[in-house]
């Protein structure tokens, strides 16, 4: 944890004309997932405003190299090597540290190592496509992997998802706890997805797109992407009456 | 023109898709080797102050069909309602107690379990009890951003009757979906995600 106070304000309301909504019938499983009732709005309870905050100790020395992490000893992932770093701050553009990340992505060649995956593409042996790590005191974080591949998926008869990574996020806060997918510069393919277009808005699509980042590439080794997570701001609690004061 | 105030816009949501085992649990997913276990997969110990209980159930599409694919995360206070969280300034919880838990949905039958203790009971920001709840979240393929809901003891009538949430719930034929059935040790909890039972959803 960093030196700072923790804070115990409320959250601000969640923008859902950012977010999907819940029901986009292009996305065709989201048709009998999608609850249909007007969702319950309440200011953040301490049961929203407390969450789970997950030591440093918690890692592994290699969770944060998808690379090595699933390999044998002296052998690495097959695919384009590549640094993905970034910064998780809040609404308020407070730094959130001791946020952990955990990611899971196919291999390079667009498979999934998972008992429901069917895809003709081959495993790689040395790649399992998972792998976490914490924000420092400033929220920053990075962890190594290879560009995973696009991958066919049921939906339309041929729809393809673009390359991705997904993030999952805990904040400090269980109400900042976020899912989503990381796109990747230049992709033709993100304009063309049922899953990223069941966002409305251009400009939070283009959120989630990571840019190319040459001054962080390694020379000889990896280029990096650059991806920025913003998480839900909260309110000062200095004029509200809490029980647990200011 | 005036300042701008400079707020960010949070990061949008995209579903969990049908492989979040791989990331949020490996292990369960038969990835081994890379993490010991897999995170939240145990809430208690032995030192664990608090009555035990079994939380279970399924999560229920549209057409009546179990999610066999879905993520279930919970979240709730220790046995004297504190919560073990850096923000809780009221006092320090359990330290036998971890607060979260978090539990694949199983792949053939759909069903979830958590083995934790009750909840105490946690202030309302204007100072009156909540009932004993636990928080919900849940994602899976199709949800396109994680579905919050609390669950509540069917058995803790007086204290479900005084909670100023579920006092704010406007159809009051809706609150039973809230209630877990206590059947012994273990509370029963299904949610519905459409229909005549569909489960109250919070945006909180
Ligand atoms: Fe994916």
């Amino acid at each position: 944890m960093s030196n700072r106070k923790p804070e115990t304000g409320a959250f601000f309301q969640r923008d859902r004309q950012w977010h999907p909504p819940a029901y986009t019938p292009d996305y065709k499983t989201s048709v009998v997932r999608s609850p249909q009732r007007a969702l319950l709005s309440l200011d953040s309870t301490l049961s929203e405003i407390t969450g789970p905050v997950f030591g440093h100790s918690l890692l592994g020395e290699l969770d944060d190299d998808l690379i090595h992490n699933f390999a044998k000893p002296g052998e690495s992932a097959i695919g384009q090597r590549i640094i993905v770093h970034g910064r998780v701050v809040d609404e308020r553009g407070v730094g959130v540290a001791s946020a952990l990340l955990e990611f899971w992505q196919a291999n390079a060649g667009g498979r999934y190592r998972h008992k429901r995956e069917g895809y003709l593409a081959p495993l790689d042996p040395n790649f399992g496509g998972c792998g976490r790590t914490i924000t420092d005191e400033d929220g920053y974080y990075r962890f190594r992997t290879v560009k995973p591949g696009a991958y066919p998926w049921p939906n339309g008869v041929n729809d393809w998802r673009p390359a991705h990574i997904h993030f999952s996020v805990f904040g400090h806060g269980f109400a900042q706890r976020l899912i989503t997918q990381m796109y990747f510069e230049g992709d033709p393919m993100i304009w063309q997805c049922p899953i990223v277009k069941s966002i409305p808005d251009k400009a939070a699509i283009e959120q989630l797109i990571a840019a190319l980042d040459r001054q962080n590439t390694i020379p000889m080794d990896a280029r990096a992407y650059k991806f920025d997570i913003v998480l839900r701001g909260r309110r000062s609690t200095l004029f509200e009456n809490r029980l647990e004061g200011n | 023109m005036v300042q701008s105030l400079g707020f960010l816009k949070e990061t949008p949501s995209q579903t969990a898709g049908p492989y979040v085992h791989i990331g949020c649990t490996p292990n369960f997913s038969g990835i081994t080797g890379v993490y010991e276990a897999d995170l939240g997969i145990s809430m208690v110990n032995d030192q664990t102050f608090g009555e035990r209980v079994t939380l279970r159930g399924r999560i229920f599409d549209g057409t009546g069909t179990p999610l066999r694919d879905a993520l279930v995360e919970i979240w709730q206070a220790d046995a004297k309602g504190l919560y073990n969280s850096p923000s809780e300034m009221r006092g320090t919880a359990d330290a036998n107690f971890s607060g979260w838990g978090r539990c694949p949905t199983d792949m053939e039958t759909g069903e979830y379990i958590f083995e934790t203790i009750k909840p105490g009971r946690v202030p309302y920001k204007d100072g009156r009890l909540m009932a004993p709840h636990v928080t919900l979240w849940i994602v899976a393929r199709g949800i396109n951003i994680g579905l919050q809901t609390r669950l509540y003891f069917a058995d803790e009538e007086a204290a479900n009757a005084e909670d100023p949430v579920l006092q704010r719930i406007e159809h009051r034929n809706r609150v039973p979906t809230l209630l877990a059935r206590k059947d012994g040790s273990t509370y029963h909890f299904d949610i519905h995600l459409q229909g005549e039972k569909e489960t109250v959803f919070f945006d909180i």
